[in-house]
Parts: C-alpha cells; structure tokens; sequence
C-alpha cells in the first residue's frame, strides 16, 4: 500500500498576505534549480510498504543515489511545486513578513524562557516522521500570518518594557508594521502574562541594570567624542578617502589619548610639585633665544623639562635631612614630600597604567577582529564586505570600483597560482629571494645604527662650545636623513620579492589601464604604513625619553596636535586614497599590536634597565647620591623596618615578592597555561565548525532528495490527469512506476 | 530634543526614537544640534514641492526615487536603485514615504545591529527577488562593484570562476544559491561589515 503525499495546490499562508513582492510568478531561479536537480528524479518513487522498518530503510537507500548536479532537458515545471519551493522557510526568511514574524515569535520565545532552544514539547509535528508510522500528512498546522502576529505580541508582552523595545527594534519589519504590533502590545484588553514572582523579577532588574549601563555608556562614549572637535573633519576624511585613510587619523586621536593618559600622573605628582618648591639657580639664566625650540638646550637647560632639575631631598622639610637622622627643629608642619622616591614610583605607575591600558586596547580590538575560520572565503568576504557607503564623492565612488575589481582580479590569480602545482625549483628559487632581502634589509638597518653610534661618540668626545649650540644639530640631522632615506631603500626590496607573482602584473596592466583612462593620475597616494610608522616611531621616542624628561608627553601631544591638521590639510590639497585599502579593523588592531609589542615593550625593557644597573649622574637630578635609581626605593623600605612593627608587612613584600624571583617564574607559568589553554579552545571550535558544516552539507541533499521526488510526484498527477482528459471514460491508467520523470 | 527648526511633533519625535535606531544619535552631533530624525525630515521636505512641505502632508507625500537619487549620500552609490527599491513599500515600490525614509537611515546607521543590517544587505542583493542569491544575482551584484562601463567589467571566465569560489566558499547545502542563513554566517566573518555598511546624514 503506498501512501501519497496529500499536497495542497495553494498554500494557506500565501494568500492573504499583501506582501509587496509578487510571488505567484514563475521565478526564473526555481527554473533552473529544477533544471538542474531533475535529472536525479529518474528513479521510481518511495514506496512504503507497512513492514519492518528495514524495508522502508531499504527503499530510502536506492533512493539516494540521485544526482545533485546536471541539468535535464527543459520539462514542464508544475506552478504547485514551483509555488512549495517559493515557500520553503530557507527561502521566505530573506523575503516575506510572515515568515520574518515567525522568526521573531521563536526567538521572543528563547528570549523569555531563557532556554537555549526552543522546547520540543510545543512542537505539534516532527519534520521527520517515523517511518514506522508512515505518518505523511502535511504541516496542517500551519499558522496563518494573522495568528502568528498575534503569538509574536503575547510574546512581547511578557517581556520587559526595555527589552520589548530593543526586541522591537532590531526587527526588520518596516516603521508601519512595528508601529501596529507596538498598538497591539498597549490594547488594555492584553494582559501580561508573566507572574512577576521573586525570579522574574531579579532577573528584570538584572537586565534593566544591564540596558542602562550600556546606554549610559554608549552615551557617555558619544558624548566625549563629540566633545573632540575634530569630529566633522573625520567624517568629511572618511568620505572623501575611505575607511583606511580614516584610520591614520583616528590611530592619531589614540596617541593623543594615551599621552595624556601618561601626563596627567606625572604632571601632579612631579613637575607640580617642583615648581612649588624651586631648587635654587646655579648661575645666570641665560636669554631666549629661537634656537631653543629645535636644541632643548639654552634657556630650557635648568627648569622642569629636564632630569637634572629635580631636586634629591624632601621637599618641605624644615630643615636638611640627613640620611642618618639628625637634630631637627620641628616648625609649622606640612606634608614633606620625598622627591626621589616620588620621580621612581610616578614614573613607575605612569608606565604600568599605560602597559594595561594598551594590552587591554590591543585584546579587545583582536576580539573584535579575529573570527575562527576567517582566514577562508575571501572570495565571497571581499564581494559581500567591501563596498564602503560612506563615500558620497563620484571620484572617489569610481576609485572604490577600480580598488575591488583590483582585489576580485589578485584573488582570483592567487588562488589560480595556489592550484598550480609548484615545483620544488619554484619554490627554492622564492625562499632563497626571500632569504636575501631579509639579510639586506638586516644589514642596512645594522648599518645606520653603528653610523648612528659612531656619530654620537664622535659628538660626545668633542664637547661643543656654548656659543655654537647649532652643532648640537648635527646628530638629529643625520638621523633624520637616514629616516627618510632607508625606507626607498627597504621598498625596492620588498619590490624585488615580488617579482615573480603574477598578482604583479595583473596590478601594472590595470594601473596602466586606469591612467590611459583618466587624465589627471598626478596626485601622489597617501602612503598610511609609512605614516603610521612614523607615528610609532614618535611615540617609542617620548616613551624612552620620559624617564630623563618628565615634560616630554606634553611636547608629543602638542606635537600630535598639529601634525593631525598639516596632514588633513595635505591630504585633501594633495592625495587621493591608496589603491590598495586596507581592511580597517585588521588596521587598528596591527597599529595597537606594533605600538604594544617592539615599541612599548622596548621602552619599558630601557627603563628597568635604567632604573637596576645605570648609575644615576652625581652632579644633578633626584638620585645624586645613590648607586642606583632603584636605592630610592630599598632607601625607604629600610627606613619603614626601623620605623615599627605596625607596617612590617610592606618590607616583607618587598622582600619576598618584589625581590624574590620565585614570583615570576610562577605568574609565567600560569600565563603560558592560559595561552595554551585558549589554543585548545580555539582548536575545538573549529573542529565542532566542521562537524556542523558537514551535517548542514548532509541536510542539504536530503532537500534535494525531497525536491526531486516531489516534482516526479506532480509530473505523475498532470500526466495521469492529462491522460485522463485525453482518454475520456477510460478508467486512468497508473502511472508506471518506472517511468523516468 | 532640539527642535530648531523641526517641525515634528515630539510625541511622533519619541516615536520615531523608540522604534528606529536613529535615537541613539547624540544631540551633540550635527551641525545644528538636532537629533537625526528631525535631520531626515528636513532633508525629507527639501525634496518635496514647496506647497506639500507642512508636516501632515510631508508624512503622507511619497517622493519618487529620482528624486532620492538626487540625495548626495545616495547620487555616487551604485546600489541606490536596490536600496531604494528595498525600502520602499508602495505598490510598485517605486516611491519612498518618510517613514520608508527614516527606516532606511535607521538601517544604515551607526547603531543598528549587525543582524539587522546583515538581513537588509541580502535583500539589497538579491536582485530578483526571490529570497536566495543565484547565479545570476552574484554576477549583477559583481557587475554592481566593478562599475559601470564595458571595459570595467570581468570577463566572462573571470566571472564564472569567481561565482564558483563564492558558492564553494559560502553555499554550505550545496543547492546552488546562497539563502539568508548562509549570508550571514559569511557576513559574521568580516568584522569590517558594520563599519562599511553606514550612511551618516
């Protein structure tokens, strides 16, 4: 006995809804996905006998082996099934009102309940019925879109009010139709249905808190980069040039935060203070000359700029303080303040606020950028991804279509060269290319820096008069021209390397393209990498200089400051947006990693090494007398053992955590446990990632199973009814079993 | 709420801020310091004839979409028509309300969320209409980036083998179309997607 698929020709949920997209029309896509799949239809339908489950198993399994691919000659394609298949919900989601508000209505659901799936016993049918019950009716119940908008506000209403909104929100419903379901949600005769009771109501709160942090701080957030005034000028840059070229600037605006992160201790605790107790002068101050603001020297050499300016004594004190304790007469007291110890620790503090600052900026903007699997697909990244709408500008339009079809063309050849077989010879003859432009690149870079050093000791053994301060400008000059220098040098390099690819010459022939197209290819690119390294290299010299000159942070972010308006000014007189953009929030997170990994850790590694081994000059600064910045520190954990039992606990730490190496060794181990711990979960989740494409893969062929013998379903009933039709009384013969559809 | 020079109603104001995203704007931005959706009705207005300008009848007019084109947000982006067409809610969706209007700032605004704009972005897409990219929409959407222009365009190898790498890449059922579940696995892999997906008024 064979049971037959009882499909109805209209289905209900089609025929009310006013959709504005017209879907009774033939589709041409369904066409061809039927031209496609039909060919695997030519076999004999499912039988299902009422035996033992292995037969029903049995004939599930001939039928298998369709074919998924190859088109079939054209064959009468029946409205119905075309009409089944503009239904299914993988197709409707991305289409139809009703079934956008039966996606909602499910998913309000695992919001309120709090479940992670949706309880199997609301579900009236099973997708897949047993076999042994050969329990083939059709979804009959099938909610008409009326019903389902009103489950979707019951939903809703046992919301909480904050979360309705934002649920309501996010729906990609037009304004209209939010507006009636939110009419609907206030009709008196609804009541909520949630009993508050003592858990709903935690957990309301929970969420209430939760909603208005986040609004607080997102408003807080906008609030203080309005408060930038910069912000119309980066809007107006992000227009015209592009998310890339934007992201120099906004790189710059972080810069300007951290330096001021760094000046505000430093500011307060050291160059206040000295100011409020000035050492006394040592000799004639000299005039101001120009001179001084490229120099450093002259009439900044003794004043809060330099190290040498802070005083070694405690400041206040009433009398001098000898290091052994003296005779003091004790006057009107106030707070006395230790200088050496304050320089030691406000710089130490200064530079672990901004190592936490920049690791936690560097995590939490990799976060948002690395995905697992994401180094696949770029094919279909770059054609869904990279079109920016923020450019309002024609030119700058056409240049973004002349930048993609660039990056479509390299991937494409990319991935042509990646399938060809490469000989061993190839490759050889690339490592070895590689190999010796990295020797070369290693070697200039040795090579300016013994110059540098040469140079320097040069300078330093021929003291300089203090009549011609201006030769003080040799050393920073020659550095300077070495900079501008090496980096032509380091990208006829990197162009050797790429000789050999074929991306190279795809690029040549459409850049010639585009400048036999348009006349006006004069405007030079606005080099980012360059820019930003110099950035870098700005900031890597305060963050070494800062020890030796407190004052330093102030000068970068003056600095910084009109660096930000010579560039926009430059850039919009001069340059037109890089031909190859970058993707941006790879760009800040590789800007934040440079800055943290060479830059801040070298600096920081400078600093202990200045602060344990160098001996401190003896003539000036707030160490004279000691062997080593870091006594200032031992200086006064000794004097807090003489001073009593009540603080021994600092002395004890110091000792035994600070001094100790046991300490290190164990916060690395443990560090190195959570990297390899995340390197597992990371592992993991790929592999789960492939298990549930496979199964989605698995699943996909069953739909084409199904489509395949729903349409030789609907091939049989117009053939027999045709047949019928045509033979007039004659009882309607059966469709033979074996007839190929 | 700003007001100068708005002449929404502050109930329909609150409304508009509950229901689109456009509320989280700050009143700080913009030059004139109002909030975004009394933006987008002036902007809405100047669009409009000089005698269909007052408020009730500003919210019934529908401007036709050569008129949005004119938008200098909208003139240089090739996918103005989808957009347009996307939004609109008349019958031959041919016209845009200011309701249509602030639906599509609201999409494509700063705040949106990544759902949301990822569930326009596929309609935009798709071409025909019929809830899944095909062949034929991948290749108009191709066709839609590279610019227009014969000499701008792929070639036809080019195009096909391309259209083959994104359906290896993204069509995990293997049907030969790209349907919205799969569009927005592949859009959750770029982080870049919500950063380049924004209109600012």
């Amino acid at each position: 006995m064979a049971s037959v698929l009882d499909v109805p020709e209209t289905p209900e949920d089609q025929g009310r809804e006013p959709s504005p997209y017209d879907e009774s029309e033939m589709h041409q896509s369904f066409h061809l996905l039927i031209q496609e799949q039909s060919q695997g239809a030519a076999e004999e339908g499912l039988e299902l006998q009422p035996q033992a489950p292995g037969a029903g198993a049995a004939g599930a399994s001939a039928g298998n082996q369709q074919a998924l691919l190859g088109p079939e000659g054209a064959t009468a394609h029946s409205m119905a099934t075309l009409r089944i298949l503009a239904s299914m919900p993988s197709r409707t989601i991305g289409r139809s009102r009703g079934a956008i508000i039966s996606q909602y209505y499910s998913r309000t659901v695992r919001l309120r309940r709090r479940a992670s799936r949706p309880q199997l016993r609301g579900l009236g049918r099973s997708a897949r019925p047993s076999l042994r019950l050969y329990d083939l009716e059709l979804d009959s119940t099938a909610l008409a879109e009326e019903e389902k908008r009103v489950l979707l506000v019951k939903e809703l209403q046992g919301l909480p009010v904050a979360q309705r909104d934002h649920v309501l929100r996010g729906m990609p419903l037009s304004l209209a139709e939010k507006r009636c379901l939110r009419e609907e949600m206030r009709s008196p005769s609804r009541r909520p249905r949630g009993r508050p009771g003592l858990l709903g109501c935690c957990s309301r709160l929970r969420y209430a808190c939760a909603l208005a942090s986040h609004d607080l701080g997102l408003g807080l957030l906008s609030g203080l980069q309005a408060l930038v005034p910069w912000h119309y000028a980066l809007k107006r840059i992000g227009g015209q040039f592009g998310s890339s070229v934007l992201s120099y600037f906004l790189f710059l605006k972080t810069l300007l935060a951290f330096n001021a992160l760094l000046l505000l201790p430093l500011l307060a605790f050291l160059v206040g203070v000295q100011t409020a107790f000035p050492p006394a002068p040592q000799g004639p101050v000299p005039t101001f000359t120009g001179l001084e603001l490229l120099t450093g020297g002259g009439r900044f050499t003794d004043t809060v700029m330099y190290y040498g300016y802070y005083s070694n004594a405690t400041l206040n004190q009433p009398c001098a303080d000898p290091p052994d304790g003296g005779q003091c007469t004790p006057e009107a007291a106030s707070l006395p303040y230790n200088m050496p110890l304050a320089y030691l620790f406000t710089i130490g503090a200064a530079f672990f606020i901004t190592c936490f600052t920049l690791v936690y900026s560097m995590s939490h903007s990799f976060g948002e950028s690395y995905r697992v699997g994401s180094a696949l697909g770029a094919h279909a990244i770059t054609v869904f991804c990279s079109w920016d709408h923020k450019v309002t500008q024609k030119r700058a339009s056409r240049l973004q279509c002349d930048n993609i079809r660039t990056q479509l063309k390299e991937l494409l050849a990319e991935w042509q060269l990646r399938r060809g077989h490469r000989s061993a010879c190839g490759r050889l003859r690339r490592a070895a290319v590689l190999a010796l432009v990295w020797l070369l690149c290693l070697g200039i870079t040795l090579g300016c820096t013994v110059a540098v050093y040469t140079f320097s000791e040069h300078m330093i053994e021929s003291p300089v008069p203090a009549d011609r301060e201006g030769a003080l400008l040799a050393l920073p000059l020659v550095v300077c021209l070495l900079n501008l220098g090496a980096p032509y040098l380091y990208r006829g390099l990197a162009a050797l390397e790429r000789h050999d690819s074929p991306v190279l010459e795809v690029y040549v022939a459409v850049c010639r393209l585009i400048s036999e197209r348009r006349l006006g290819w004069g405007k030079p690119e606005f080099d980012i990498a360059r820019n930003v390294l110099e950035l870098i290299y700005g900031q890597t010299l305060t963050w070494l200089g800062v020890l030796f000159s407190p004052l330093l942070p102030a000068v970068q972010i003056i600095k910084l400051l009109l660096l930000f308006y010579v560039k926009k000014a430059s850039l919009l007189a001069n340059c037109q947006a890089p031909r190859r953009p970058w993707l941006a929030s790879h760009m800040r997170t590789v800007f934040i990693s440079l800055l943290c990994f060479p830059c801040f850790l070298g600096a920081a590694i400078f600093l202990c090494y200045a602060v344990w081994q160098v001996k401190p000059s003896s003539l000036c600064g707030p160490f004279r007398s000691l062997d080593s910045m870091y006594e200032a520190g031992k200086v006064w954990v000794r004097r807090l053992e003489r001073a009593g039992p009540q603080v021994s606990w600092l002395p004890w730490v110091h000792r035994y955590l600070v001094e100790n190496t046991f300490p290190v060794y164990l916060l690395s181990a443990l560090l190195l446990a959570v990297i390899y711990l995340n390197i597992q979960v990371v592992k993991g989740q790929r592999k789960v990632i492939r298990l549930l494409k496979e199964q989605i893969s698995n699943e996909g062929e069953d739909k084409i199973f199904l489509i395949n013998k729903l349409h030789s379903v609907y091939e049989r009933k117009e053939r027999s009814g045709a047949g019928r039709t045509q033979e007039g009384a004659a009882p309607p013969a059966r469709p033979a079993d074996h007839r190929a559809a | 709420m700003g007001g100068s020079g708005s002449r929404l109603s502050k109930e329909l104001l609150a409304e508009y801020q509950d229901l689109t995203f456009l509320t989280k704007q700050e009143i700080l931005l913009g030059p004139t310091g109002s909030p975004a959706c009394a933006r987008a009705h002036r902007r809405f207005c100047e669009l409009l004839p000089l005698e269909r300008r007052s408020m009730e009848e500003s919210l019934q007019a529908r401007v036709s979409l050569e008129q949005i084109f004119s938008l200098p947000e909208l003139k240089a982006n090739p996918f103005r028509e989808r957009i347009c067409r996307v939004f609109s809610t008349s019958p031959a969706r041919d016209s845009l309300s200011f309701e249509d209007f602030l639906d599509l700032l609201s999409v494509f605004s700063d705040t949106a969320t990544p759902d949301i704009k990822s569930h326009y972005a596929f309609r935009i897409f798709d071409f025909d209409d019929d809830g899944t990219l095909n062949r034929e929409d991948l290749s108009q959407l191709v066709n839609c980036l590279t610019g227009e222009g014969e000499d701008t365009r792929l070639s036809a190898s080019e195009m096909k083998q391309l259209i083959d790498n994104i359906l290896e890449e993204s069509d995990i059922d293997r049907d030969g179309t790209i349907n919205l579940s799969e569009f927005q696995h592949v859009i959750s892999r770029s982080p870049d997607f919500a950063n380049s997906f924004k209109i600012v008024l």
